[in-house]
């Protein structure tokens, strides 16, 4: 006997329960493996979640859409490996809740932008991107150096990351405010602290303005200053057990 | 026992009332206790929302009874199909507005809520979800009825989903401008907003089944089967794609639950079959039935339309790796997405013939109905970015195309040429339909529209071609020693040109669509049209035609 169509055709739930079972399938070969595959995410050292500083930075980031137009993805080309430097890691993307990898490069990929350009270029460019770079088509954020960050919130943010799977300890979360603030003041407990509980943070005051107070200028530079900086790729290995 | 009609109504009126009132709870609390300037304007926004619509079912009883009954329920696809055509101006005019931004960036303003990374997002909510939205709501809820010869399941529910739903664009549309986004393409809506969209969307598919159980046809019709995997795959996607955590319940911030490569796939397996079901899916469905309706032509072939959707429902949702070609994605998952895409250029193309043939013995229409020739440039349209999608997702042309305007030109053959077209050509056919016309104000404005947009179309997509496979050739090129020749900012340089096409491109689109409006504004106010002698007889709202009506085309 054939399977007529006519069943699904006359069978409202039938129709239902066949296309949810059609539909499903693709999605559960496709992305239920990769929570379970060891071999999805490499072993890499180094890899640590983001300061208070650098997740406010982060969410400015997210709030003004820059993901819009900077992907945050070097893919294993040739050129983009020449153009931006080692293709990115799983790894690398391993604590972004949600992921930054973008679609476009209106502007250039900033996987690895950290370090590039001194923080006075990221103001300047920040405040008039074509006083820096005379082509460029990027809109300016100079309200960005005007306005004062808001950190109340900073430590329920990273309760909510915990509950998300980001591996925050008690004490990160306790000493969330005073490591924001901490992290603009060098040669303080309060800086030395961040660098102990966030290896490789960068203590300083980003905006130019030593004196001024803790802006979201301030906080963007912190994250684009990290970006793609925490895995060392003189020691890493592609070859070794993270083979895929 | 059988409830009588008039206890219904009662029950329905008092549910509709009680959904206000827990509204106009919450939307108080976000409003007062609300933790930032977002949400409390959100709450203010969903208590007057709530107000509005508790007010309006206070003071319009329903009639009830036989009489009501045994009619069809017009007055949510009218709201639904005028929300469309507003939308659909918005939408278009943020896009170009955006567009004049990458050619001329001073006309960022440098403000927050002026800016590109904040318009970009609603420009392609408005478009998707608020102008195809809104079409699809109105078409889908309008065949629903007329394949099943049944009235629409509820009384104050459909006009729930139609309310709701704009309720929830302004939401959306609201937040991105004050900074409220999850960063996730065409999911940036926050924790709160997705959860009332839930909502919305369950009444939806709940009035949409409720209709084909209340079916007087023994066969569903084939528009329906692609309206229905519409509705239901996109309740799927969006629940997965915008599972989070908020920070506060008072809050509109949320961290999305998955991270990385995770989210990436899964965001992509959203992202594409947003695609995939929104803008194809239901689309299709339009297809599948006022081209039918309008060229008087059944299908041209039952069984391929069974193939044609089911081949296309089961391979579309593997296609989302071919965004994420050569990244930190396991091989195996972008070698299965691109196979996929490969393989569904057949079921797009069956679909594509399917369509086209249902012309056969009344392809004189092309000539003499614009209307027409919207509906069919736009399957065209369909065939040309379903056969450019698959030749994108193979990873050595991707390796050129991912990142450029090349993608995006490939976008907008898809979203301007097929989704835009077939709605257009969907809404001039559903006016006089709707308000019972004896055609449209003037189909001479329907040819305006049709070459206008054609023409701002192929400007849009060949300049983004040119812009796109340019800037693609430019990053990779590398001179006799090996070094790279160009520093990004002069590929950023070399875009100028194909930037100021595209938006003059884009503009004539927006110019179309401005006629589309005045056309139907002339058409629902009732003004006599000023060619009826041109119009074809289909034209016309079926009771005012004259000889008996052919059943729909199965």
């Amino acid at each position: 006997m054939r399977l007529s169509h006519a069943f699904f055709e006359k069978n409202s739930l039938v129709l239902l329960i066949g296309i949810l079972i059609v539909v499903s399938i693709g999605g559960l070969v496709q992305i239920t493996p990769l929570f379970f595959l060891s071999s999805t995410i490499e072993k890499v050292q180094g890899m640590r979640p983001y300061s208070p500083l650098e997740l406010a930075g982060r969410n400015i980031y997210i709030r003004e859409g820059c993901y819009n137009c900077h992907s945050q993805m070097i893919r294993s080309l040739r050129d983009e490996v020449e153009r931006y430097g080692h293709y990115s890691l799983a790894a690398e993307s391993m604590y972004d809740h949600p992921f930054q990898w973008g679609s476009k490069r209106t502007g250039p990929d900033i996987a690895r932008v950290g370090g590039k350009y001194s923080d006075a270029w990221h103001v300047d460019h920040m405040k008039a991107p074509r006083e820096v770079v005379p082509a460029s088509v990027m809109p300016g954020y100079p309200f960005l150096a005007e306005r004062k960050l808001d950190g109340a919130s900073i430590a329920e943010d990273m309760k909510a990351l915990r509950i998300a799977g980001v591996p925050y300890t008690d004490e990160m979360i306790a000493n969330a405010s005073a490591d924001l603030a901490g992290q603009v003041n060098p040669d303080t407990k309060a800086g030395k602290a961040v660098l102990e509980r966030y290896p490789k943070a960068q203590v300083r005051k980003f905006d130019g303005n030593p004196e001024g107070a803790l802006t979201e200028m301030d906080a963007l530079i912190a994250y684009l200053q990290m970006l793609g900086t925490l895995v060392d790729f003189t020691t890493f290995d592609a070859a070794g057990p993270n083979l895929r | 026992m059988k409830a009588t009609s008039e206890e219904v109504i009662a029950v329905s009126g008092a549910g509709a009332l009680l959904a206000a009132a827990i509204g106009v709870s919450v939307g108080g609390l976000l409003a007062f206790a609300g933790l930032d300037e977002a949400i409390r304007f959100h709450g203010l926004l969903i208590l007057a929302a709530c107000v509005g619509g508790g007010l309006y079912v206070l003071s319009n009883p329903r009639q009830g009874g036989v009489a009501e009954q045994a009619q069809y329920m017009d007055g949510p696809i009218k709201f639904a199909t005028i929300a469309a055509v507003c939308w659909g101006v918005v939408g278009f005019l943020v896009g170009d507005i955006i567009a004049w931004q990458l050619a001329f960036p001073d006309l960022n303003f440098n403000l927050p809520w002026t800016n590109f990374g904040r318009l970009r997002p609603l420009h392609t909510s408005a478009v998707i979800f608020a102008f195809g939205g809104n079409v699809l709501i109105a078409t889908s809820l309008y065949v629903v009825q007329r394949t099943c010869r049944a009235r629409l399941a509820g009384y104050w529910t459909p006009w729930f989903v139609v309310y709701g739903y704009q309720v929830f664009i302004v939401l959306a549309a609201t937040g991105y401008v004050l900074g409220a986004t999850q960063s996730k393409e065409y999911a940036e809506p926050e924790w709160y907003v997705d959860i009332w969209l839930t909502i919305v969307w369950v009444a939806y598919l709940l009035v949409f089944l409720g209709t084909l159980w209340k079916r007087k046809e023994p066969h569903i019709y084939v528009a329906n089967w692609f309206y229905l995997a519409f509705i239901v795959t996109i309740a799927m996607l969006h629940i997965v794609n915008n599972l989070a955590v908020p920070v506060s319940f008072l809050g509109s911030k949320s961290y999305v639950l998955f991270s990385g490569v995770q989210d990436a796939m899964t965001q992509w397996w959203y992202g594409h079959n947003a695609v995939g079901f929104f803008l194809t899916a239901g689309f299709l469905g339009i297809m599948y039935y006022f081209i039918p309706k309008r060229v008087e032509r059944p299908v041209y072939s039952y069984r391929l339309s069974i193939i044609h959707f089911w081949s296309l429902i089961f391979l579309y949702i593997w296609a989302g790796p071919h965004h994420l070609h050569y990244t930190a994605l396991p091989d195996w998952a972008q070698t299965l997405g691109m196979t996929f895409s490969i393989m569904l250029w057949m079921p797009s193309w069956g679909g594509m013939i399917n369509g086209l043939m249902t012309l056969s013995g009344a392809w004189d229409r092309l000539r003499t109905d614009p209307v027409v020739r919207l509906l069919v440039v736009s399957v065209a349209f369909y065939g040309m970015s379903t056969f450019e999608g698959p030749l994108m997702s193979i990873k050595a042309v991707n390796s050129l195309s991912h990142y450029t305007d090349w993608t995006i030109g490939h976008v907008h053959s898809g979203a301007l040429g097929w989704v835009g077209m077939v709605s257009f050509g969907a809404i001039y056919c559903m006016l006089p339909w709707l308000w019972k016309r004896e055609g449209l104000y003037s189909l001479r404005l329907v040819e305006w529209h049709f070459w206008i947009a054609t023409i701002g179309i192929v400007l849009y997509i060949t300049s983004m071609w040119v812009s796109g496979i340019t800037q693609g050739l430019m990053w990779r090129a590398t001179d006799a020693q090996g070094f790279l020749t160009y520093s990004f900012v002069e590929t950023v340089e070399a875009m100028h040109w194909p930037y100021v096409i595209r938006a003059v491109g884009g503009l004539l689109f927006v110019i179309g669509s401005l006629l589309m409006a005045w056309n139907t504004w002339k058409t629902v106010r009732g003004d006599k049209p000023v060619d009826i002698k041109d119009q074809p007889r289909v034209a016309a709202a079926p009771e005012l035609r004259g000889a008996p009506l052919a059943a729909p085309a199965e």
